[in-house]
């Protein structure tokens, strides 16, 4: 029984390499160049050699949002809910982030913290919404969230051309710069913000240890399994739903402060950078559990940062960066679902013996 | 305010309404083939990006073999096979219907930027225009309804036809009846799981033609993610439409004609003349939002008629799987 | 047509639901299936009726073996099942219900098909209209309609199971004028039941199943008594009870009414003392749950008071009653109760007395093993809900309840367990009864009810149609109740 245990547990596994493998294949390329450009363009080739600081910076700050929204989404998965409005969380917190870096001048410390703080109440408020939409309004999370998502990306887009517009020029493709002052410190000549690197680490203890050690996550995850039996042990499940929102949102704000003071300088009408869907799939991949996101995000970073290299070195288009993490996702999830419905039929035919 | 009105009155014009009706036929494929997978009881939450995928296909066949009506069986069987990934995932491998129609819709958007991108930017020749003879010239009905395309009328059609088969055929009872209690179906002897993966399979197939109605008609040509979004709005609008076909036509006319009267506002708002085309979205959802809402539910349960109308209950499996011990 | 079921084997996992089983019913016969809750009964009929399929054994109609693979089979074999909650589409008319799944035309022809629906109400005097939807019809009509339906796709085998769960006595006496007007008529019917009564009352010959097997087989009539000792083994005698004193108000409702369905009508006025026991009867869905949620503040009450410990506690929040250690344990162990994937440790956390925010696993282990121990639960500590029995589930759930209580509620607290593990769990309530509890349970099984009872409420189509001495009653007079016929103010005492 252990063999084929072990056995149902490499099939999956394998099933993804060789997914992998042939997407590259069938993309026209011989298999290996791809994948060593995408490692060369995110972490250098060989990795970290010198020279490649800036690179490397730049795939750290995409892990960033990635791995805090991820972080987030646990909390929302485990309580039972799709927190598809995620982008619109992160899209918020860099609102809210945009609109103290531009408009408060403090001391720089002071300064960031304020903005850090502004965009995780952006994200959180936006997050509520979804949850109060959910358990007051009888509104399916999915698409709350959804039209939340439009309506904050309709925002920004306002924001950029009317109100916050560059000046002088007409512009949609984003606001002026930010002071100096606003941005996330960082090393010379990278983006690479030690700070964003703590913050998402502790981000992503604590959502382990939530949900590791604490009572509160042992009740958000009671919530998410059955609600009448957890309402019945005389947990609040509404307050415990809107709290998962409240920190899942909290995280995708900070996501979307680290997009606009870490990465682009300023407010962009696609902040989001798409990487609130991306961490749907870091967690699905991940099975909702917080040590994974760690590595399984810092590989889609690698690849989404990677992936332009593709197209300047083999002129094939950067969306099979895309392509591969929905891949590796979809054949994993099939894969582990295949191992499982195999070892359902044998437990079944076994007692059948018996 | 006089802006906001005159944008109204101008959508009363004609040829706005015959345009409304023109572009909204790829809508009406998709929302058709969605109201059909749900009410078998399976959630295609892929159709946003299946939809774009089945685009390319058909754009792509379509453009390589220089023929139009080569493009829509190309992708409706993109639909098919999206679609059954759906079916096999969650009736036989017992996975998340959201979560694979979720992935899906990620690989499938990814898939259609990369295949598609050398085509970006190429034309191929759209559906011909073809008034109907006879009927063309009746005053109104006549360039609203009889001067389209083929399309279009089958688009009309396939509404007409999937509200006749749903409500007025045996099979259309059964289809009903899987979504709804599949295991009172399955002791009638119906053969739920066998039919859900049909009823998938045609849902995809029409959703594939929805988005071979964009490339190949509506918004001819290929670019990047030229379908992105519609999808969500398809899947919002079935709800909204209380999965009833000629309800969720209404939905996406409705919708098409918000998009309309906000591109007629641009004129007047200038500086918002990027944020109105995507105004309809979120207001759609909102609709979503409003008619499902409690204290809205509440109040209208005193006005059944009006709830009838603006509301009604999904079938009672959807999402779930049927198992027989 | 003749039947015959040879050596049916079924199992779940590792449950035989079906061990052997061998019955022969005659053409034209009323045929009982008698047995309680859980003795595989519903699973032999799922067989017959095609939506199971049997692991082994043969079915023989008319002398010819028949193969049933689908329910599909069993309708071309005349063979139709009435299942104990009717398997109509509730939001479709009855029209839609009737024809969904028959054979025909592609196009639908309601019109037809109405008609020869209407055919069939008047000869058999049901009263449905085509155009309602499924919803609106009482469970007895939906009966009607499901009856009428298998006639019309020609069925010669009627199989009802537990139909008189949940319908009116007027329904039932329809139901049972009925079948009998369809066994002349040559149909062959098998009732199956739990109620000795009604077998008695409508059936010709009567076989009798426990545990998966057949215990017993009779021409009917035959005294009572031969029936119940074939049932269990032995005659129902009532044991004497520990008379616990009775102390306090710990529950009490002052003329209680509900705003709409069930136990809106009439309003319910009881006072139930510390270390009392009140059994709930009825059929279910008589507003026995209503009932039991009115006193644990799921429910609001439209009017009167609830009051608990002598306090008010009318309109509040559901919390406040646990608080006030009123504790509610639903039928549905999995549903309402436990949760699946947590361990047994995340469970005794989760309703521990002591709850701090951060979890201390190693005693949270340590006592989850004792509780183990101490209630003899089969599982380790690390086991999910899911994978316990059904017994070991409800040692479980009694382990998880505050040493401290007022009120214990309780639907079904022994429902599909063996004897030991319902015995088991007998012997912790009364437990708790010595140290106060006030202890109201919701039961199908008379025996229990008479057993552990001090007084028996019965419900009857949303009201409470009768309050019994449990000393100073019997099994007929619960069962009359139950019907919904009230009694000849026999044992009857009213508060």
């Amino acid at each position: 029984m252990t063999s084929n245990r072990l056995l149902y547990a490499l099939i999956p596994a394998g099933v993804v390499v060789v997914a992998a493998f042939g997407l590259l294949l069938a993309a026209g390329t011989n298999g290996f160049e791809p994948i060593k450009l995408i490692v060369e363009g995110s972490i250098g080739w060989p990795p970290f050699e010198e020279g490649t600081s800036s690179k490397v910076g730049d795939t750290v700050m995409v892990w960033v949002p990635i791995a805090l929204a991820s972080a987030g989404l646990i909390v929302t998965f485990n309580a039972g809910m799709w927190n598809i409005g995620i982008e619109g969380q992160i899209i918020m917190g860099a609102i809210f982030a945009a609109f103290v870096a531009r408009e408060v001048s403090v001391s720089r410390p002071l300064l960031i913290a304020l903005i850090i703080l502004a965009g995780a109440v952006g994200g959180m408020l936006w997050g509520l919404l979804v949850g109060v939409l959910r358990t007051a309004g009888g509104v399916n999370e999915i698409f709350g969230g959804l039209g939340l998502d439009f309506v904050a990306a309709s925002i920004t887009t306002y924001l950029i051309i009317d109100p916050w517009s560059r000046t002088g020029v007409a512009s949609t493709s984003g606001t002026d710069p930010f002071p100096d002052e606003a941005l996330l410190p960082s090393l010379e000549g990278t983006r690479l913000s030690p700070l964003a690197i703590v913050i998402t680490l502790v981000a992503i203890a604590g959502i382990w240890l939530l949900f590791r050690g604490t009572l509160y996550g042992l009740k958000l995850k009671a919530v998410g399994r059955n609600r009448p039996s957890s309402f019945l042990m005389g947990i609040p499940t509404n307050r415990y739903l809107l709290g998962a929102f409240v920190i899942c949102g909290a995280l995708a704000g900070i996501a979307g402060t680290s997009q606009a003071i870490g990465f682009h300088f300023r407010l962009i009408p696609a902040i989001s950078g798409n990487y609130g869907f991306l961490a749907i799939l870091v967690v699905l991949l991940a099975r909702f559990r917080a040590f994974w996101v760690i590595p399984i995000s810092f590989f889609f970073a690698m690849i989404a940062v990677g992936s332009s290299q593709l197209q300047l070195r083999l002129d094939v288009n950067s969306a099979l960066g895309g392509v591969l993490q929905g891949t590796l996702v979809l054949s994993a999830m099939f894969g582990l679902g295949w191992a499982a419905h195999r070892f359902r039929k044998q437990a079944e035919a076994g007692a059948e013996s018996t | 305010m006089s802006g906001l009105w005159n944008a109204f009155v101008e959508l009363f014009d004609t040829r706005t309404i015959a345009t409304i009706v023109a572009v909204s036929s790829p809508l009406l494929f998709a929302s058709m083939g969605e109201t059909i997978s749900e009410k078998a009881g399976v959630i295609n939450l892929s159709v946003d990006g299946s939809m774009m995928l089945s685009a390319l296909a058909g754009f792509v066949v379509a453009f390589e073999f220089e023929n139009v009506w080569l493009g829509f069986p190309a992708a409706a069987a993109v639909g098919v096979a999206v679609a059954l990934i759906v079916a096999y995932g969650s009736i036989r491998l017992s996975l998340n219907q959201v979560a694979v129609g979720f992935v899906l819709f990620a690989l499938c958007t990814e898939l259609s930027r990369f295949l598609g991108s050398s085509y970006v930017g190429r034309q191929p020749e759209g559906v011909p225009a073809w008034d109907i003879p006879w009927l063309e010239s009746i005053p109104f009905f006549g360039q609203v309804l009889f001067q389209q395309n083929l399309m279009v009328y089958l688009a009309i059609l396939t509404v007409v036809a999937t509200y006749f088969f749903m409500y007025r055929t045996r099979k259309g009872l059964e289809l009903q009846g899987i979504g709804e209690r599949p295991e009172a179906a399955h002791s009638r002897g119906i053969p739920v799981n066998r039919l859900r993966y049909f009823y998938t399979a045609v849902g995809g197939a029409l959703i594939g033609i929805g988005g071979a109605a964009f490339t190949l008609d509506v918004k001819l040509g290929w670019s990047d993610r030229p379908t992105r979004n519609f999808g969500w709005i398809v899947l919002a609008i079935v709800i909204f439409g209380g999965w009833h076909p000629l309800r969720v036509a209404v939905g996406v006319l409705l919708f098409r004609t918000l998009e309309a009267y906000a591109l007629n506002l641009i004129p007047e708002f200038p500086s918002l003349s990027q944020v109105l085309p995507s105004i309809p979205f979120p207001l759609m959802i909102l609709a979503l939002v409003i008619v499902n809402w409690k204290a809205v539910l509440a109040w209208l349960d005193r006005y059944p008629f009006l709830r009838a109308i603006l509301r009604s209950d999904p079938p009672t499996a959807i999402g779930t799987r049927f198992e027989i011990n | 047509m003749s039947l015959e079921l040879l050596d049916i084997h079924k199992h779940f996992g590792p449950v035989r639901a079906n061990d052997g089983i061998t019955i022969t019913v005659q053409e034209g016969s009323l045929h009982g299936l008698l047995g309680e809750n859980g003795a595989g009964k519903s699973t032999l009929m799922k067989v017959l009726s095609g939506f199971h399929s049997a692991d082994s054994g043969r079915i023989v109609l008319d002398g010819r073996e028949i193969k049933l693979a689908n329910p599909d089979d069993a309708i071309e074999a005349g063979i139709g099942m009435l299942h104990q909650d009717p398997l109509v589409f509730l939001p479709f008319s009855v029209i839609d219900n009737f024809v969904l799944g028959s054979p025909g035309s592609a196009r639908l022809d309601r019109k037809k098909a109405a008609r020869e629906l209407s055919e069939l109400c008047e000869r058999y005097g049901f009263n449905i209209s085509p155009d309602t939807p499924a919803r609106l019809l009482t469970v007895g009509e939906r009966q009607q309609l499901e009856i009428i339906r298998l006639l019309w796709l020609g069925a010669r085998v009627l199989i009802l199971d537990e139909p008189t769960t949940g319908i009116s006595a007027d329904q039932r006496a329809k139901l049972f004028e009925t079948l009998k007007a369809l066994a002349t008529e040559g149909m062959s019917v098998i009732f199956v039941s739990h109620k000795l009564e009604e077998v008695a009352d409508l059936c010709e010959r009567v076989t009798v199943m426990t545990r998966g097997k057949v215990v017993g087989e009779a021409e009917l009539p035959v005294p009572p008594e031969q029936l119940v000792e074939m049932m269990f083994g032995q005659s129902i005698e009532i044991h004497d009870r520990d008379s616990v004193p009775l102390g306090t108000s710990h529950l009490a409702f002052d003329s209680v009414r509900t705003a709409t369905g069930l136990l809106s009508e009439e309003p319910i006025s009881l006072d139930v003392q510390s270390g009392e026991v009140i059994g709930i009867a009825g059929m279910e869905g008589s507003g026995q749950d209503a009932f039991l949620r009115l006193c644990c503040g799921m429910r609001t009450p439209k009017e009167g008071t609830v009051s608990i410990g002598g306090k008010d506690m009318t309109g509040k929040h559901y919390r406040d009653y646990l608080a006030a250690d009123v504790k509610y344990l639903p039928a549905g162990r999995l549903e309402e109760g436990l949760i699946e994937g947590l361990t047994i440790t995340e469970h005794f956390v989760l309703t521990g007395e002591k709850q701090s925010f951060f979890v201390d696993w190693n005693a949270a282990r340590e006592r989850a093993v004792e509780q183990i121990e101490h209630y003899t639960i089969k599982g380790t500590e690390a086991s999910t809900a899911e994978s316990l029995s059904g017994g070991n589930q409800q040692r479980v759930l009694l382990a998880m309840l505050p040493p401290e209580l007022t009120v214990l509620l309780m639907e079904h607290p022994t429902r599909g367990l063996d004897i030991e593990s319902a015995d088991w769990v007998w012997e912790q309530l009364l437990a708790r009864r010595q140290q106060g509890t006030s202890i109201l349970f919701a039961s199908a099984d008379l025996d229990e009810l008479l057993r552990y009872s001090d007084r028996i409420l019965v419900f009857f189509s949303g009201r409470v149609i009768g309050e019994l001495d449990a000393n100073n009653t019997n099994v007929e007079e619960i069962g009359m109740l139950i019907g919904g016929r009230r009694a000849p103010s026999s044992g009857s005492v009213s508060s």
